[in-house]
């Protein structure tokens, strides 16, 4: 791929903005809340952006066109179930606590809700996630520009490090908001056209369901299987992504999506930045209405270039692959961009790949930085100091992320299963983890002792999930079957939905029998945290466009309109 | 009050689309060969420049309301319902 003079321009000129409002909005910095939390004043489109835009780094990016390619439409299932069913639910049933708790993280919500010990098992294991997978972004970065454009991968990682570094260090949560919705913007101008270019290569809508079932039946499935997302979930067989319905719905749509929308702080921070507890609340409704028109801008191409390769349309695209004779999914949207985009929309193109994944770091770094800042430093290091001290320390806190990402993202390039490994660690640690919040905010009775023996319990389910079973054809390792395989699944797919599902279960019931035989915290200490003892909020006097329950339900209207269309 | 999130995208929007717009006027023609014949950067980038334009304006008035709003007594008015209860 060749870059002229007017990408690079293109890309400068992003990078000259991005690091402008890092400095733009330095001077709003005076408080650690400032810093961590912007101070609380983001209004709700703002944080909305944000919200869906921490989320789309470029591993969702890439990843997305990667699955639309080898699952077809069924991809869609990621986006339409599993997520804006949770985005619904966060919005109208737990912001609230989080929000009116004046939590100033997840881990702190736990530790008003429980007690210090359920608070530091999720702050420890959010905080080694969290930078682990900033790490990823940057390593998948670096290998993409690498890839792509021949350039040296140490040389990229330490400019988009330096680059993060500088606006986060600046500007902070308001710096990363920002620049997330302004990336929100460039994907959005990024992929459109290349969303109508293959569409008109491939023929239309018609034209591309027409390949698509060359592609499903090269691939043994009947012909509707790349483009019909639920006719064939009936059984694992019939489907590319080994699934059945069951599966996918509590395991994705379920525990695997609540999970990470509801309690992943990178998400709920966001949130908490809004400006009022109705902003908090619209945040992940607004947030889903992009969400669910994402499956057109990145699943589309995929599923477009995957159609190219199997039937080539006139420009002669097709998926290359690699030496075992699977294809380069990955490379379905890079390569695309490369084939359709003329000098100039190829700058944009590029530009607003990398934005992606400079913002996927950005988003971790700056839930890292405050996940330890509040809820290690100040809690178990040091106590009691002075604000400025804590903001001082949170600046520290991003120079030490930044560094521990690039250190993590070059091991990953001398042990390639590091992803799958992190990928598996959250699973193992977000599924539980979603049991103990709706116990914890539905459920008075809930206690610190069951909840915290709960996340161990869940997290120990995984693991034995994991070890004791393994998807067809893979070997012990990385994929499972530690233990000794006792049952094998039909895809990768199914098992990491399987495991999900134990997890969450092992965490629900354990928490539960233990709070039942500990003692409870007294009614009035539980006010604003749990939904019994928590006044609803007033939304009556909000106009209706306004309402998170009827946005809510436009939502969710919205998504099972298109879960039916796609059929 | 702080820096409207419209002006920085409007301006950068108003900039690449400009640039992109000027080389699909002026540039070497053959390079849209790939997008089927179709001139992308033109249109994509007056697009863009409208989008980034009308960012900027808005940004511009949202300073402005916003620096008036947050002074006035319904302004104040609706912080405290938005926030019942609620210290910051």
């Amino acid at each position: 791929m060749k870059l002229t003079f007017i990408d690079w321009a293109i890309m400068m000129i992003y990078f000259v903005f991005v690091l402008g409002i890092g400095v733009a909005l330095k001077r709003y910095m005076k408080t650690s809340t400032d810093f961590f939390l912007s101070g609380r004043s983001i209004p709700a489109w703002i944080t909305g952006l944000a919200f869906i835009s921490a989320n789309l780094g470029a591993q969702e990016v890439i990843g997305m066109g990667a699955s639309g390619a080898k699952y077809g439409i069924a991809t869609s299932h990621f986006y339409w179930i599993g997520a804006i069913p949770a985005m619904a639910f966060i919005g109208v049933f737990m912001m609230p606590f989080y929000y009116g708790s004046r939590a100033r993280s997840v881990p702190e919500y736990l530790k008003l809700r429980f007690d210090e010990k359920t608070r530091g098992f999720n702050a420890i294991s959010f905080a080694f996630m969290t930078v682990l997978s900033s790490g990823i972004s940057l390593y998948a970065m670096g290998l993409l520009l690498e890839t792509l454009l021949g350039w040296s991968f140490i040389f990229s990682i330490l400019i988009a490090a330096a680059i993060v570094l500088v606006y986060v260090f600046l500007g902070g949560l308001t710096s990363a908001i920002y620049n997330e919705v302004l990336q929100f913007f460039l994907i959005v101008f990024g992929f459109a056209p290349l969303v109508f270019l293959g569409l008109k290569d491939a023929g239309g809508w018609t034209g591309l369901q027409a390949r698509l079932a060359t592609v499903a039946t090269a691939n043994g499935f009947a012909s509707g299987a790349w483009s019909e997302s639920w006719k064939f979930m009936g059984s694992p067989s019939s489907n590319p992504m080994g699934v059945e319905w069951f599966g996918l719905a509590m395991g994705l749509g379920f525990v695997l999506s609540f999970g990470y929308w509801c309690t992943d702080f990178l998400v709920v921070q966001r949130a908490m930045a809004a400006k009022s507890m109705s902003a908090a609340r619209r945040t992940p409704l607004i947030a889903a209405i992009p969400k669910m028109l994402f499956p057109f801008l990145v699943i589309l191409p995929g599923m477009i270039a995957i159609a190219l390769t199997y039937k080539s349309g006139a420009s002669g695209f097709t998926l290359p692959k690699k030496p075992d004779g699977t294809f380069e999914y990955n490379m379905a949207i890079p390569l695309m961009l490369g084939h359709y985009f003329p000098t100039g929309m190829l700058g944009v193109g590029l530009t607003a790949l990398m934005a992606s994944f400079m913002s996927g770091m950005a988003g971790n770094v700056t839930a890292f930085n405050t996940v330890w800042t509040y809820d290690i430093y100040q809690s178990y290091i040091k106590r009691g100091a002075s604000d400025q001290h804590y903001l001082r320390m949170g600046r520290m806190a991003t120079v030490f992320g930044i560094a521990v990402s690039v250190a993590a993202a070059y091991v990953a390039t001398r042990f390639n299963n590091i992803i799958d490994m992190l990928q598996l660690v959250f699973a193992f640690v977000n599924a539980p983890l979603l049991a103990t919040f709706l116990l914890g905010m539905f459920w008075k009775r809930t206690t610190g002792h069951g909840a915290f023996t709960g996340l161990i319990a869940g997290t120990i389910a995984a693991a034995l999930h994991q070890g004791l079973t393994l998807p067809i054809g893979a070997h012990a390792g990385v994929k499972g079957g530690w233990f000794g395989a006792v049952h094998s699944y039909p895809s990768e797919l199914a098992q990491a939905f399987w495991t999900a599902i134990f997890a969450w279960s092992a965490c629900f019931v354990i928490t539960i029998l233990v709070s039942l035989a500990t003692r409870p915290r007294d009614d009035e200490e539980l006010n604003g945290l749990v939904y019994s003892l928590t006044e609803r909020p007033r939304d009556d006097r909000l106009p209706w466009y306004q309402r998170p329950a009827i946005l809510a339900v436009i939502v969710l209207l919205a998504a099972i309109v298109l879960n039916i269309i796609f059929w | 009050m702080q820096l409207d999130i419209r002006l920085p995208i409007g301006l950068m929007f108003t900039l690449l689309g400009a640039l992109l717009a000027v080389f699909g006027l002026i540039g070497d023609k053959s390079v849209f060969q790939r997008s089927l014949g179709i001139n992308v950067d033109l249109w994509w980038g007056l697009v863009m420049l409208v989008f980034g334009g009308v960012m900027f304006v808005l940004g511009r008035r949202g300073t402005a309301t916003a620096r008036l709003a947050d002074e006035s007594p319904e302004g104040k008015k609706i912080d405290e319902i938005d926030n019942a209860g609620l210290e910051k």
